[in-house]
């Protein structure tokens, strides 16, 4: 692998007018060869941070190299080193998958042999060597999203950004999605730097993850190193009887720390771990206290995330869009 | 070699864009059609409708047909402000142009190839119009050579006005504002020398107007060669106004694309 395959961010900051600070001095760096996953609920800053690494957007303050260049001073030559699939696969409509490769080819100065060659192979790769002359109006959400990953794959980058490839993808597009991402690190030694608000798309497909949490890096590490920061499991029961609830309550909370749920159930934190299992369920027969259902849950990234800001990620990104769209949208665009 | 060395070039990029301009042209018949019909069906009324105009004494010819086929070619070419200006709007607003933007492209490629398109329909449209002009009647006085010169014109006035469309697609990123310019462009076309002559234009108020507006003296160019001959001042004029435009229209593109291509 090339050492002038990373990313390195240091203070990374971006503020738009009339809003807040979308990256407030983010310090990031990515090895090369490494999928690393850039997890956060919408609004957090994830897209702004891709645009400025992407030389799309300049940054606030703060420096980065993306393949060994400056994003600033030699943005050039960075989007010579990258290929990118942005969050909205923003393809013309009017053209067919083909003339997309053509044209993208054609503007990162590809002959037309390589073009034919290599965008012919991507097309079978991706899965869209039939429909490579359709129109790609007519194509599915997953096959706009695949013909927009052969794209930023044409002039063979060897760093890689997705903004949320999986968004809105249905379960087998985006299983065959992750198939190919992983593909292209531990085949081709290509670089991934992935955004996502999936917790399992981050902890499948990521060596290493980055949690963005309004505009800061809340926490970093690889997928098990970051749950077992937590550590504990957590063990939430539903009461037959909803009267029973708050008693419920009150006797997993002899176990550990209580933690917020809603849909009449109750959870806890175990203090000791696994072995408390046996003891919680005599205690609650003890109590006189029958539960419907019972679940012991490993320590997963919603857990880090909620560790470290104080919120679950999923419904956390819905109060950040309000906050930021107005904002992040008009100018990111730009 | 390093990255940038590779960039390629503008005689590289500019073909690209301009065939995937004339691809997405000719995929759409609703660009192609109206600019097309429209100016033939005014075409039709204003020569059966004002014929009486060259009973007024002065008037520089006895075919209201041959004085105002210049008028479509006109017509036509405010189309291309709609046509070049809501193609690059649909592609700010659809993020086609982030993806532009993350390739090499340069600024002028751009620029270039969203041009051509709109020169492809300028350039059906110069050969309908005239083909109907004809076909209805007309003559060319300058000749064959002079219809040759008639298509270069028109296709100027095509860049022109297409430039002033790039203009404001790039500059607010939004189709409907670029829409929001046919009316004026139509305002302009009205209140120039489009219907009469501005020597024969009686009101003060409408023959200063007429006089001072831009588009007088492309369609007197364009018109010297229908019923006139050669009149090279004409001629000068009707270039010079269009070139003019044009590099307005360029200059502006280029600092709204700046702006717009926030890219470092």
């Amino acid at each position: 692998m090339e050492a002038g395959n990373g990313i390195e961010a240091k203070g990374l900051v971006r503020e738009f007018k009339n809003g807040p600070r979308a990256v407030d001095g983010i310090d990031l760096r990515v090895e090369p060869g490494e999928i690393y996953g850039f997890l956060g609920p919408n609004g957090a800053g994830k897209s702004t941070t891709v645009h400025m690494l992407t030389t799309l957007l300049p940054p606030t303050a703060g420096t980065a190299t993306v393949a060994g260049y400056d994003i600033v001073t030699d943005g050039a030559a960075v989007r010579d080193a990258i290929g990118v699939a942005l969050q909205d696969a923003a393809l013309d409509l009017l053209l067919t998958g083909r003339e997309h490769m053509k044209l993208q080819g054609g503007l990162h100065g590809l002959s037309s042999e390589e073009i034919a060659t290599r965008g012919d192979a991507l097309l079978q790769r991706v899965g869209l060597a039939e429909a490579a002359d359709r129109r790609v109006g007519g194509y599915s959400g997953g096959m706009k999203r695949r013909l927009d990953l052969a794209l930023a794959l044409i002039h063979s980058p060897r760093i890689l950004f997705l903004d949320e490839p999986t968004t809105g993808l249905d379960v087998q597009s985006r299983a065959a999605l992750w198939d190919e991402v992983s593909g292209l690190a531990r085949r081709d030694g290509v670089t991934v730097f992935l955004t996502t608000q999936y917790l399992e798309e981050a902890d499948a497909l990521a060596d290493r993850v980055g949690i963005i949490d309004r505009g800061n890096l809340v926490a970093e590490g690889t997928p098990a190193a970051l749950k077992a920061q937590i550590g504990r499991p957590t063990l939430e029961a539903v009461p037959v009887d909803t009267a029973q609830k708050e008693r419920l309550e009150t006797v997993l909370a002899g176990f550990g720390d209580p933690l917020p749920v809603s849909n009449g159930s109750a959870a806890v934190r175990l203090a000791d771990g696994t072995e408390e299992l046996a003891d919680v369920v005599r205690r609650l027969d003890s109590e006189g206290i029958k539960v419907a259902d019972l679940q012991l849950h490993a320590p997963s990234l919603d857990d880090v995330f909620l560790a470290k800001t104080g919120r679950s990620l999923e419904g956390a990104g819905d109060e950040e869009q309000v906050e930021q769209e107005t904002g992040e949208e008009a100018e990111v665009t730009a | 070699m390093s990255a940038a060395a590779a960039t390629p070039s503008l005689r590289r990029q500019a073909p690209y864009l301009a065939w995937r301009s004339v691809i997405r042209t000719v995929r759409q018949p609703i660009v192609i059609v109206p600019p097309l019909i429209f100016p033939l069906f005014l075409l039709a009324i204003n020569a059966s409708g004002l014929s009486a105009a060259t009973n007024i004494p002065g008037f520089p010819t006895d075919s209201y047909l041959a004085f105002a086929l210049a008028f479509p070619f006109m017509q036509g070419s405010i189309f291309a402000t709609n046509t070049a200006g809501t193609n690059v709007a649909q592609d700010i607003g659809s993020g086609f142009f982030n993806r532009l933007a993350l390739t090499p492209m340069s600024g002028p490629s751009l620029l270039v190839g969203q041009l051509t398109g709109v020169l492809l329909i300028g350039m059906l449209q110069a050969v309908a119009f005239l083909a109907a002009g004809l076909a209805a009647g007309a003559s060319i006085q300058s000749g064959v050579l002079g219809a040759l010169v008639l298509f270069l014109l028109s296709l100027c006035i095509c860049a022109a006005f297409g430039a002033i469309g790039l203009f404001a697609g790039l500059r607010t990123g939004s189709a409907e504002a670029v829409q929001g310019l046919f009316p004026l462009m139509f305002i302009l076309l009205f209140l120039s020398s489009a219907t009469l002559p501005r020597d024969l234009i009686a009101s003060d108020w409408y023959r200063t107007v007429a006089t001072i507006n831009p588009v007088s003296y492309l369609i007197e160019g364009l018109r010297s060669l229908i019923i006139t001959g050669w009149d090279f001042q004409a001629l000068a004029l009707g270039f010079g106004v269009a070139i003019a435009i044009f590099v307005v229209g360029i200059w502006g593109s280029t600092i709204a694309l700046r702006n717009r291509m926030e890219r470092t």
